[in-house]
């Protein structure tokens, strides 16, 4: 067929009950936990679970501020070097302060007052450079991961950027510990994701961001304020940049030019793999979570195998999003 | 008019059906195209039209009965097969590629060469050729996105004329044109018919209907009511037969005075680049015309009134200063406009019906959790009280038909509950019979105290339907008028700026 629709487009219904489109992820999901569980009998131990739910955490949290900016017909590159930024301008804050403020509350508190304004702030510039002045987001989203990434590197000169150890410790239970044995990091990305999905369903920004994304001449003309929502977007996810960031510092406790290299392809990678279609139009959270959850446990289940090797990840990776990408355009094919 | 000699069809559809999932929606369908005449198919909206054109074209297959070209069973697996062997479609959408030039357009996908290089000078020449054919003033070098509705339209008949056709399909081709526009389409159409080539097009507009075409199919709920000549239906017995009843009186009349307390009031409006110095004023529970030429700056002055637009000048709504820099602002001093647009800026194609309904009224529905049963309602209501007929609630806005997509976006735009109410174009692509029922709409609306604008490039409608047409050309207010003066003769001239004798026609 030639026929041609515009804007994103939202999956087509199966006719025959199933559905692959919601199906997919869940489906691969599964067969990764079943193949987990067979090749390694350690994979579905309590301690590897959570460690590879903590680890998907970062990505997730992030991923999930990136569902946003995708269904309203955007996307940010700048993602991985501002958290890179972000963390390396919290240690050095944290730093600074700790000769006047001791080791305590006060500091930490600081420390994630920094890095919340400077996600806030970093989103909102992406955002106004989008919105304001009409710039690709593509376009924006580069220069930015550019200058964040050499802004760290500068504020490191060119090494790495420590903790303070007593502040570390100090630091720790933000990641190592939790309620019920369950830590940090998981429970905020489980909350952020609840929050995500029920934003995207259920609230008027949500469909603003799906309508903006399939077509935004009609959200104008039908009264929605398209750049405020896309700004929105950006900000929020600037923010949860920040609050991944605010857990991973306590984590490695330094910060250089190497730290959160490559984020930007994995939050949109399983936003992808999610459901979620890139042209905008469409977007589901739960689906990013699965996706979150699909790319850390290929990389988990490579590490506990000798069948592969772990340095193949990348490319299985690879592997899944492009038949991510496929099977969306089947269900639509069906159309 | 062609002679009625009883030559093999060169296209046929015989005994088709097509069904989307469980809905049939064509059931049994019988047309004959013949080289040399011109055939017309009419029908209400949603009756099948598109469908069974698309049909004939290659864009869909049928679930039942069989294609025939020149008397032989095909089956066109594309578009691109059908097109080839002559038989092509001028989509009701248009089917552009907007980021390329118009030549670029007409000659996609069958550039001329020398050599290995493209021809770019001989396809100008020609794409320059067909366009003044059609009176069309665009340029081939002309970016698409960038030309207006109507110019698309000339550049999609372009681009049929260039591709040699055999049998061409229009769908609604003259919905966006202006009168004169379409007169150059006839002209063209004329002299395709007396080449050969066997044409078939569909109007809500029976008075064209009757003009051009030879013999008429009429449509209703997906079957062929009846085929005859033109010559023997009168407009009145083709609009009795696509609706299945008598239609008379199609403009109500207004019952009771008007208020004379102002709901509006425009004083030097400017949309720089569009339009000048508009001044009017707005009574409540008036209907207000808008006439002028396509191009004379109606829409854009509207669209600059609530804030889609750059804009100076002073506007008081209900007597108080009015500030309008969004329509979010506009729609909350209860000023509303709708698009004549709806394709690419009244309905976001890809979304549901419900989605759609209450895209500019969302607010009412977050409680902060948007109220799905509320929204339900809603589509409930809109589907009921504007006569939507859809093939099932849950589907895409894109799989409706052209009208029953304008129902929606009336719907989509009432629900927001205007006190004033700029309709643009408000019956494009819509069948006779729901034109009435969107005119009584508007009466009703204006009876309750709403004030409402209408821009119409009909005159028959936008004089039946108003209280006073004030007219615009060249972006500046011409005149007004009302009463007795209410005539197209006088709305014309104002319109192209004649004193007493007419010359030449006002650049659109
Ligand atoms: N892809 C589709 N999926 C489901 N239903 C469809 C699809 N396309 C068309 N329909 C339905 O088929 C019926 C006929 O539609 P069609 O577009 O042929 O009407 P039409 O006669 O061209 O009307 P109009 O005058 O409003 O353009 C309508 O009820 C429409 O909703
Ligand atoms: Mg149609």
């Amino acid at each position: 067929m030639t026929t041609t629709t515009e804007g994103g487009a939202a999956p087509a219904k199966a006719r025959h009950g199933v559905n692959l489109h919601v199906l997919g992820p869940i489906l691969a999901l599964i067969a990764l936990v079943i193949v987990g569980a067979l090749m390694n009998s350690n994979f579905l131990s309590a301690g590897n679970v959570t460690n590879v739910l903590a680890r998907s955490a970062f990505i997730g949290i992030i991923a999930v501020g990136m569902t946003f900016v995708i269904t309203a017909g955007g996307l940010d590159l700048s993602v991985g070097s501002m958290a890179a930024f972000i963390a390396g301008l919290m240690i050095l804050v944290m730093n600074l302060a700790l000769p006047s403020m001791g080791v305590g509350l006060p500091v930490m508190l600081l420390g994630i007052a920094t890095a919340l304004v400077a996600g806030l702030v970093a989103g909102w510039i992406n955002g106004i450079l989008i919105t304001t002045m009409r710039i690709e987001a593509f376009i924006v989203t580069l220069g930015t991961m550019g200058i964040y990434r050499s802004l760290v590197t500068w504020l490191a000169d060119g090494g790495t950027l420590s903790l303070d150890f007593g502040l570390r410790t100090a630091l720790q239970p933000l990641y190592y510990s939790g309620i019920l044995g369950i830590s940090w990091p998981i429970i905020v990305f489980a909350i952020v994701a609840i929050i995500g999905e029920v934003v995207m369903r259920m609230t008027a920004f949500g469909r603003y961001c799906a309508a903006i994304g399939s077509n935004d001449q009609v959200a104008r003309y039908s009264s929605v304020n398209v750049n405020r929502m896309r700004l929105y977007t950006y900000v929020g996810l600037g923010l949860l940049v920040g609050i991944a960031t605010i857990m991973y510092v306590p984590r490695l406790g330094s910060a250089s030019s190497a730290t959160g290299v490559l984020w930007e392809l994995e939050a949109i990678a399983a936003v992808i793999i999610g459901g979620t279609v890139l042209k905008g139009g469409f977007g589901r959270v739960w689906g990013t979570v699965i996706g979150v959850l699909i790319l850390s446990l290929i990389g988990n289940i490579l590490n506990l195998t000798d069948a592969v090797s772990p340095y193949l990840n990348g490319a299985i990776q690879g592997v899944i999003i492009v038949l991510a990408v496929i099977l969306q355009r089947e269900s639509k094919a069906g159309d | 008019m062609a002679s009625q000699t009883i030559s093999q069809p060169r296209l046929a559809l015989r005994s088709v059906d097509r069904s989307f999932g469980p809905v049939q929606v064509l059931h049994g369908i019988d047309i004959d195209l013949r080289p040399g005449e011109v055939h017309a198919l009419i029908g209400e909206n949603g009756a099948g039209k598109s469908t069974a054109m698309k049909i004939m074209t290659g864009y869909l297959a049928p679930t039942g009965g069989t294609v025939e070209l020149d008397g032989k069973p095909v089956r066109f697996g594309s578009s691109e097969t059908a097109e080839a062997q002559g038989v092509v479609l001028i989509h009701q959408e248009f089917n552009l590629a907007e980021q390329l030039t118009v030549e670029e357009n007409v000659f996609l996908g069958r550039e001329l060469r020398r050599g290995l290089f493209l021809d770019k000078a001989a396809m100008r020449r020609k794409t320059a050729g067909w366009l003044s054919e059609l009176r069309c003033r665009v340029a081939p070098t002309d970016r698409v996105s960038d030309i207006s509705n109507p110019d698309k339209q000339l550049v999609e008949i372009a681009k049929a004329l260039g591709r040699d056709a055999k049998v061409i399909v229009m769908d609604e081709p003259t919905a966006v044109l202006t009168n004169s526009e379409a007169e150059a389409l006839f002209e063209q159409i004329d002299r395709l018919r007396s080449e050969g080539a066997a044409i078939l097009f569909t109007s809500h507009k029976l008075d064209e209907v009757k003009r051009i075409s030879d013999r008429i199919t009429v449509m209703r709920d997906g079957v062929v009511v009846t085929t005859k000549p033109t010559s023997e239906m009168s407009e009145d017995q083709m609009a009795e037969a696509m609706v299945g009843r008598e239609l008379k009186d199609l403009y109500p009349v207004r019952r009771g005075a008007l208020s004379e307390t102002p709901a509006l009031q425009v004083e030097g409006l400017t949309v720089p680049g569009h339009a000048e110095d508009v001044s009017f004023t707005l009574r409540q529970g008036e209907i207000l015309g808008i006439a002028g030429l396509i191009g004379s700056g109606r829409t854009e002055a509207m669209e600059g009134l609530v804030g889609l637009r750059r804009h100076t000048g002073r506007v008081r709504i209900g007597g108080q200063d009015a500030t309008i820099r969004t329509p979010k602002e506009a729609q909350e001093l209860g000023l509303v406009y709708l698009t004549e647009d709806r394709k690419s800026r009244g309905l976001v194609l890809n979304m549901g019906l419900r989605e759609n309904l209450t895209l500019t009224s969302l607010r009412q529905f977050a409680k902060p959790l948007l109220d799905r049963r509320a929204e339900e309602e809603a589509l409930t209501k809109a589907i009921r009280d504007f006569d939507i007929r859809t093939p099932a609630r849950d589907t895409l806005a894109k799989n409706l038909s052209g009208g029953n997509q304008q129902k929606l976006l009336i719907a989509k735009t009432m629900l927001a509950e205007p006190k004033i109410v700029i309709i643009d174009e408000p019956t494009r692509g819509i069948d006779i019979g729901t034109k009435q029922q969107i005119y009584d709409f508007i009466h009703r609306l204006a009876a309750e105290g709403t004030s409402v604008i209408v821009i119409s490039s009909e005159l028959p409608e936008v004089i039946g339907l108003s209280d006073r047409v004030l007219v615009m050309r060249r972006g500046r207010m011409a005149g007004e008028v009302a009463g007795a003066d209410k005539t197209e003769d006088a709305i014309v001239r104002l319109a192209m700026g004649l004193g007493a004798a007419s010359r030449e026609e006002e650049p659109a």
